[in-house]
């Protein structure tokens, strides 16, 4: 194997891996600012102690879940000096800028109110305990808001002038609001909202079936349910106008993800099948006549731009191919579920339905496991969304002029390759770690004796307040 | 002399650029010695140890994104140069991390079987990280010379920086623990002061010899005359240290915080010699902090948001510091006392 094709994989591997913890936090964070505030709703009534003890749980595992997307993403800001240094040559006078934007509005600001947000609570008052919760919660999201900017300006450029081979900003707020972004940050805050629901709500669903669950597992199941049913159909939509922004600027791409190999007219679209990239065709197509140019330019006749039309200038066709149908296929799976648990969650309610609730839930056990199976839902979907997008944009990585294979660094193969294998071996073991903390966490959910707001305020002034 | 802003801007930035790392150095420094000291403590005295650095170390982390973040956006050139030199120390640094990292919170939330594997690791991860950083110092220091001297010295910085290291860590822990486990620290420093003494020594003096640069910005008069306040202060703070730890009764009297305070002391001479050494240089004899620059446009850019949020990132990290102010306390993520 080449030093180009490791360096690719080392760099995809950090960044699969690293996107699964984010991906998670950036909504979980929301969610316990909504257990921190109904907790305080529900003060002086028995669902305190439910609030309570969600937002404990849940703490618990934003904490663990943060200190990996911390330090996998430390490793990130090394990988563009060690691997890819022709990208900040060329590019660094953009990409150096949101990146450092990033670092000083966003991870100083949640790592800081972080330790606070956790160990804090007994030193500070509730409304400063409160408040750092909101800014680690900001502060994930702001650092969403950057990330996303320039990986979208990655995909889109605008804003700049080319100089000699190296960019240089023309217009800061064309850079930053690039014409893929604002599709790119909904669809990837949805994606992180699905990602966190499925997780409690599965997760909350898996401690009921053991028998492991508190008041604050009911809470955390319906908040999760909830969530979901509602993020699902604006997902969908985000994806749909998200695609059509692709096919406007990154046609390649939208040819990719449909398997169109010839420009044509009324293109039909296909469900499933075989890309063949020796013989451009795809084999064992099931297809719909015309759907594909009713979908993307939303008139059968249209006509849709195929792979030909971009000779050594298009991405791989069957993974993209592939993860765009893993994604579609997940969400669909999302929509199905989360809107049959809402739906029984309504009845449920409006008292309509007696007797049939399985474990004081108005689900039956069948929606429980269902829920439970899906619990690592949104990281399936997610990973293949990466893959759709970021393989989508190849052989370039400023989409449309700078290759990717120009940028690599001119290591010996054998060096990447055992720094790859160093990170895959500890990866390999740390995902397995985590979701078994995750599962152990899960099933021991007691917060320890003397904490909660059941505890009998002993000393109101041991507080730094 | 008069400087414009496309010449003024480099300079400020490898000014926030070195306190940054500066920053690094010393906070996650006292964050990676207490790892490096856990080994040698008993069950409960490490819970103590973790749970005095536990609110911190993610945002003492931080301060290394935000100083290879500058490398990267004012230096673009030399931030390709210097990581792909260094890509294996790298490498080992961001593992060492990741296994550091990770541990703080696995070690508590992994069945109670699995704490002794979580906390090795967190004791492995902080040494691959320390002795990463040691090496990665001495390469830079020899402009990547991979001659067997400068890699006999790049091993001597790696050997040096975890004693150093472990002497900001015992300093830390005299200052934010009490009793058994502050005595225990206290000969914890008084192991690694000596060793920590005579590497300084010997690095300040190896690195004029491996540099012909270095030899000449220090050993001409009347330079050396005006830069003798650095070795003097270094060793006044050096001998304050030894006079604390050596009287258990000094310590006892409140004054422990006198041997965090002369390390401290010890991090920022010896980083301003590094500084003058240096400049003007961003990679030694080759490339300038000027050459190195990136566009003025992008750097007013990011100098706008650097003037504003620096200020407030240092506002909120003294009022975290004051909130966890004192002796550490055991680490709890409940409400406890308070009735919120």
């Amino acid at each position: 194997m080449d030093t180009l094709l490791l360096s690719r994989i080392q760099f995809a591997a950090n960044i699969g891996f690293h996107i699964l913890f984010p991906t998670i936090n950036i909504a979980l964070c929301w969610f316990l600012v909504y257990f921190r505030v109904r907790r305080r709703w529900a003060r002086g009534t028995p669902a305190a102690q439910g609030w309570d003890d969600a937002y404990y749980l849940w703490t618990k595992i934003f904490a663990l879940t943060f200190a990996l997307g911390v330090v996998t993403g430390v490793t990130m800001s090394f990988q563009f000096g060690t691997n890819w240094p022709g990208y900040m040559e060329h590019a660094g006078n953009i990409a150096g800028p949101l990146l450092g934007y990033e670092v000083l509005t966003a991870f100083f600001l949640e790592a800081t109110f972080l330790g606070i947000m956790l160990f804090g609570r007994d030193r500070v008052s509730a409304r400063v305990h409160m408040f750092a919760t909101l800014m680690v919660a900001l502060g994930t999201t702001v650092s969403a808001f950057w990330i996303l900017s320039l990986n979208s300006w990655m995909q889109t450029p605008a804003g700049y002038e080319l100089v000699e081979g190296r960019f240089y900003a023309a217009s800061w707020w064309q850079v930053i609001f690039n014409p893929s972004f604002p599709y790119r940050l909904a669809h990837k805050l949805l994606a992180s909202t699905l990602t966190a629901s499925f997780l409690i709500a599965g997760l909350s669903a898996w401690q009921l079936l053991r028998h492991r669950g508190n008041a604050g597992t009911q809470h955390a199941l319906r908040a999760g349910v909830v969530a979901a049913a509602i993020a699902i159909p604006l997902q969908i939509f985000a994806g749909d106008q998200h695609g059509l922004n692709t096919l406007e600027y990154q046609p390649a791409k939208i040819a990719a993800i449909e398997g169109i190999w010839h420009t044509e007219k009324g293109a039909p679209l296909t469900l499933f099948g075989w890309p063949n990239e020796k013989q451009q065709r795809t084999d064992f197509a099931i297809q719909v006549p015309k759907l594909a140019s009713l979908i993307l330019a939303h008139d059968p006749n249209a006509q849709l731009k195929g792979l030909d039309e971009f000779p050594n200038a298009h991405p791989p066709v069957a993974p993209v191919f592939w993860s765009f149908r893993i994604m579609v296929g997940m969400a669909m799976l999302m929509l199905l579920v989360s809107w049959w648990c809402a739906w029984t969650l309504w009845r449920g309610r409006r008292g309509a339905v007696t007797g049939s609730g399985h474990l004081g839930t108005p689900f039956s056990r069948w929606q429980l496991q269902l829920l439970a199976a899906m619990t690592f839902s949104g990281w399936v979907s997610t990973i293949a969304g990466w893959c759709v997008t970021e393989i989508g944009r190849q052989p370039f990585l400023v989409y449309g002029i700078l290759r990717t294979a120009d940028l690599v660094a001119e290591h010996p193969p054998a060096l990447v390759l055992s720094t790859l294998l160093a990170y895959l071996v500890i990866y390999a073991f740390l995902l397995p770690s985590y979701v078994v903390v995750l599962m152990y966490m899960a099933s021991h959910p007691a917060q320890p004796a003397g904490l909660g707001p059941q505890t009998p305020k002993a000393a109101p002034t041991a507080g730094r307040a | 002399m008069n400087f414009t802003w496309a010449e003024m801007l480099p300079l400020v930035f490898m000014g926030v650029m070195g306190l940054a790392l500066l920053a690094y150095v010393v906070l996650d420094g006292y964050d990676l010695g207490v790892g490096l000291l856990l080994p040698f403590a008993s069950d409960e005295q490490k819970d103590m140890m973790v749970a005095s650095i536990g609110p911190f170390w993610d945002a003492n982390e931080t301060w290394l994104v935000l100083g290879i973040g500058i490398l990267l956006i004012a230096f673009p050139l030399a931030h390709g140069i210097v990581l792909s030199a260094l890509y294996l120390p790298v490498a080992v640094m961001l593992l060492g991390l990741v296994l550091r990292g990770v541990s703080f919170d696995f070690r508590v939330k992994a069945h109670a079987a699995r704490k002794q594997m979580w906390n090795r690791i967190l004791s492995l991860g902080s040494l691959m990280a320390a002795a990463a950083q040691g090496w990665m110092l001495g390469s830079y220091l020899t402009g990547f010379d991979r001659g067997l001297w400068p890699s006999l010295f790049n091993l001597g910085i790696a050997l040096t920086l975890p004693t150093a290291y472990a002497m900001l860590g015992a300093g830390w822990l005299i200052m934010k623990t009490g009793e058994a486990l502050q005595l225990r620290a206290v000969a914890w420093a008084r192991k690694v002061l000596w060793p920590m003494g005579a590497a300084l020594v010997g690095i300040s003096l190896a690195t004029p010899m491996v540099s012909h640069t270095v030899f000449e910005k220090w050993f001409a008069m009347p330079q050396f005359v005006a830069l003798l306040p650095i070795p003097v202060a270094c060793a006044v703070a050096f001998f304050a240290a030894f006079h604390v730890i050596s009287r258990p009764r000094v310590v006892a009297a409140g004054y422990g915080w006198i041997v965090f305070a002369s390390t401290l002391l010890i991090f920022v001479l010896a980083f301003l010699g590094l500084a003058y050494s240096l400049y003007p240089y961003i990679i030694i004899d080759r490339l300038t902090i000027w050459q190195a620059a990136a566009a003025p446009n992008s750097l007013l850019f990011i100098f706008v948001g650097v003037a504003v949020t620096l200020p407030a990132i240092i506002v909120y990290t003294v009022y975290m510091y004051r909130v966890f102010w004192g002796r550490a306390t055991e680490l709890s993520y409940g409400a406890g006392n308070s009735a919120n």
